[in-house]
């Protein structure tokens, strides 16, 4: 076993797709031998598989969606990359109303194998249009599994996963955590949707995130565990199918929960988190359950603007006292 | 078409005034001065500076994410301009914005955009009120040649041929979205030929001659405000830098890179104004020290200036604070 970043996990989950099944191919813009893709995530690929199953695509977001989806109902497994999770605006009409519906409104004729790559995410100074955080939006979508990896060796398991999936699946990155480095075994692994992993233990709190901020919970954790305060931090991998169970259990051992995520606060997955929990487990609840969140603006350029714009650990810590 | 030497003085004029700016900008990149990305205009200023010179003041440009060029044409303030870039609280957009968002929409920039695209239908929708509301404006709208593959590229040009919209589509054609090469991405040499099936007027032009961008551009614009409809100009160029921040651009072949470089915008407008008796090299010299000293005073002012407090981040979502 050996540590890797997130980024090469992922791409050698990708890799080993394709060298398994001729029917997975990839396709998004700049993601062959020019570029790589722009988080680099790519590189290498085309150079090893070729430019037909690693295609260089027109700036075409909505016909990139729209033709994956083409190719997945018609005995391919496409991968396609939308560049930044802001741009997937633009292929909203054949991720959400076609291939999210094509199962359902077609009475179950057709599978539909398809993964839907992209990064959301700040902390890089690139303001409104390169920065956002909109998972929430394809929660709402019946019809779409969304991943939502943080971690290097969940993103190879999950891509594995995704890729296999006869379903759209919405695989979600985020900006900082491509460079994030832990064990990734060396032989064949995949990860199940729908199972949360706790990644610490504790018994005060539970706190429940995405990307970023869990890297920041655990941090934040490890300076509450000096004030005595034990947090239990939960990754759910997956918003769908989402591991209730989990998340439920971790809620009715520590009676307070904390949710962390990057999202603008109104309408955030983190919203349709308390709403379960306070439906099946209010019981149990100590503490009302508290949101750390973004406000609800876009996401400014200026440094100092952008810091303030996304939940800091100082936050995140206040929280979690505030329920203890 | 006779060219006044004040015209020619003005073409000169521009095109340093956006290099120099862009040389600016790249000085306080390399003292890490500026935050996040950046996309440099550098190699395209004719395009820029040859459409703006053809504008009114009253008329309009629309912007893309390579746009500091733009709007420094179209006589944008450089201190606000800068403090921009370097996300400062008296930057044109208060740091919200930076680089990919320049903006300054007294001069009459509608927005530069972050979405490849995205300000073609914004463009349109601007030649629209102009005509609605009665005026003689006129928009001109850039975009790249990696933005003319995007679907809003035809949906614009047909609805502005179909409503005669006084705009003027400009493609910057700088030969490559970020490493893509247009080749690869469109199957005709010219993307001018698209706006054929749209039943507009279009023309292929020097990008790197500000004086032969001018003249395209004084002929579209004179349609388009005597009512004839959009013109499409496409502007073959070149970036002399890379795509973006870190972009080293290996996958561009040196000759081509050299080609380009040998007609370098500056230049070449340089020796076109002299030759025609505009300018002599010392008055050329003399534009030169003026604006580099404007230039300078931009920069210390955005350097001097200070950041945005924190929680600024929450004003003008909304014209009131909710
Ligand atoms: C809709 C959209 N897709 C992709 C991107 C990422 N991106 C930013 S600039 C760029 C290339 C744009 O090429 P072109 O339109 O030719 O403009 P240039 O950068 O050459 O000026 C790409 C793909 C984006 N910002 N927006
Ligand atoms: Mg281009």
């Amino acid at each position: 076993m050996a540590k890797k970043t997130y980024r090469d996990a992922l791409k050698e989950g990708l890799r080993e797709e394709m060298l398994r099944d001729e029917r997975v191919f990839l396709m998004g813009e700049d993601i062959g031998l020019n570029w790589g893709g722009a988080f680099k995530v790519t590189k290498g690929l085309a150079e090893e598989f070729g430019e037909e199953r690693v295609r260089d695509t027109p700036i075409s977001e909505n016909t990139i969606a729209g033709a994956a989806l083409g190719a997945a109902i018609t005995g391919l497994i496409p991968v396609a990359e939308i560049m930044f999770g802001d741009l997937i605006t633009l292929a909203m009409d054949q991720i959400c109303n076609q291939a999210a519906k094509m199962r359902y409104m077609f009475g179950g004729q057709t599978s539909v194998p398809v993964v839907y790559r992209s990064v959301f995410g700040g902390g890089k100074n690139i303001a409104s249009h390169h920065s956002q955080s909109l998972e929430a939006w394809f929660m709402h979508t019946p019809g779409l599994k969304i991943a939502v990896p943080a971690f290097a060796y969940d993103v190879k398991g999950l891509i594995k996963t995704a890729i296999r999936d006869p379903d759209p699946v919405m695989f979600f990155e985020h900006k900082l955590v491509y460079d994030k480095k832990e064990e990734v075994p060396d032989e064949e692994y995949l990860i199940p949707f729908g199972e949360a992993r706790i990644r610490r233990e504790g018994d005060d709190v539970t706190v429940w995130g995405t990307f970023q901020m869990l890297h920041k919970s655990l941090e934040v954790a490890e300076e509450l565990a000096k004030e005595g305060i034990s947090v239990e931090v939960i990754d759910p991998r997956t918003l769908m199918p989402l591991d209730k169970k989990t998340l439920i259990e971790s809620v009715k051992k520590t009676g307070r929960l904390v949710l962390v995520t990057e999202e603008t606060k109104t309408g955030a997955t983190t919203s349709e988190i308390a709403a379960i929990v306070q439906e099946e487990a209010f019981d149990w609840l100590d503490a009302p359950i508290k949101r750390v969140n973004a406000p609800d603006t876009p996401v400014p350029f200026s440094p100092p603007l952008e810091q303030f714009f996304i939940p800091s650990g100082e936050r995140i810590a206040e929280a979690v006292r505030s329920v203890v | 078409m006779a060219v006044s030497k004040k015209v020619l003085v003005n073409l000169y004029t521009r095109t340093l005034k956006v290099r120099l700016f862009e040389e600016k900008v790249w000085d306080l990149f390399g003292q890490n001065l500026v935050p996040g990305t950046l996309h440099l205009y550098l190699g395209q200023e004719a395009v820029a500076a040859g459409v703006t010179a053809a504008l009114d003041k009253s008329d309009w440009i629309q912007s893309t994410h390579r746009g500091h060029g733009h709007v420094i044409a179209k006589g944008a303030d450089m201190n606000a301009a800068l403090a921009e870039l370097l996300g400062k609280a008296t930057g044109s957009c208060k740091g919200k914005g930076g680089s990919m968002h320049i903006t300054q929409f007294d001069v009459g920039v509608l927005g530069a955009t972050g979405v490849v695209a995205s300000g073609i239908p914004i463009g349109v929708g601007a030649a629209l009120s102009c005509k609605m509301r009665g005026t003689k404006e006129v928009v001109a709208c850039f975009f790249g040649d990696g933005a003319s593959n995007n679907g809003t590229f035809g949906e614009s040009l047909n609805m502005a041929a179909i409503w005669s919209l006084p705009v003027v589509f400009v493609v910057e054609n700088n030969l490559y979205a970020m490493g893509t090469p247009i080749k690869m991405m469109c199957p005709s040499i010219d993307i001018a030929e698209r706006a054929t099936g749209y039943c507009i007027p279009s023309i292929v032009v020097d990008g790197n001659n500000a004086l032969e961008v001018y003249e395209a551009a004084v002929e579209a614009v004179k349609r388009a405000r005597e009512g004839g409809g959009p013109t499409l100009i496409e502007c073959k160029t070149y970036r002399q830098r890379g795509h973006s921040r870190f972009d080293a651009a290996k996958y561009r072949p040196p000759e081509e890179v050299e080609f380009w470089l040998n007609r370098d915008s500056v230049e070449k407008i340089k020796k076109i104004v002299i030759e025609k008796g505009a300018l002599t090299e010392k008055d050329a010299e003399k534009i030169r020290t003026k604006l580099q000293k404007e230039v300078d005073k931009a920069g210390e002012f955005a350097v001097n200036s200070e950041y945005p407090k924190p929680k600024d981040a929450l004003d003008d979502v909304f014209a009131e604070v909710l």
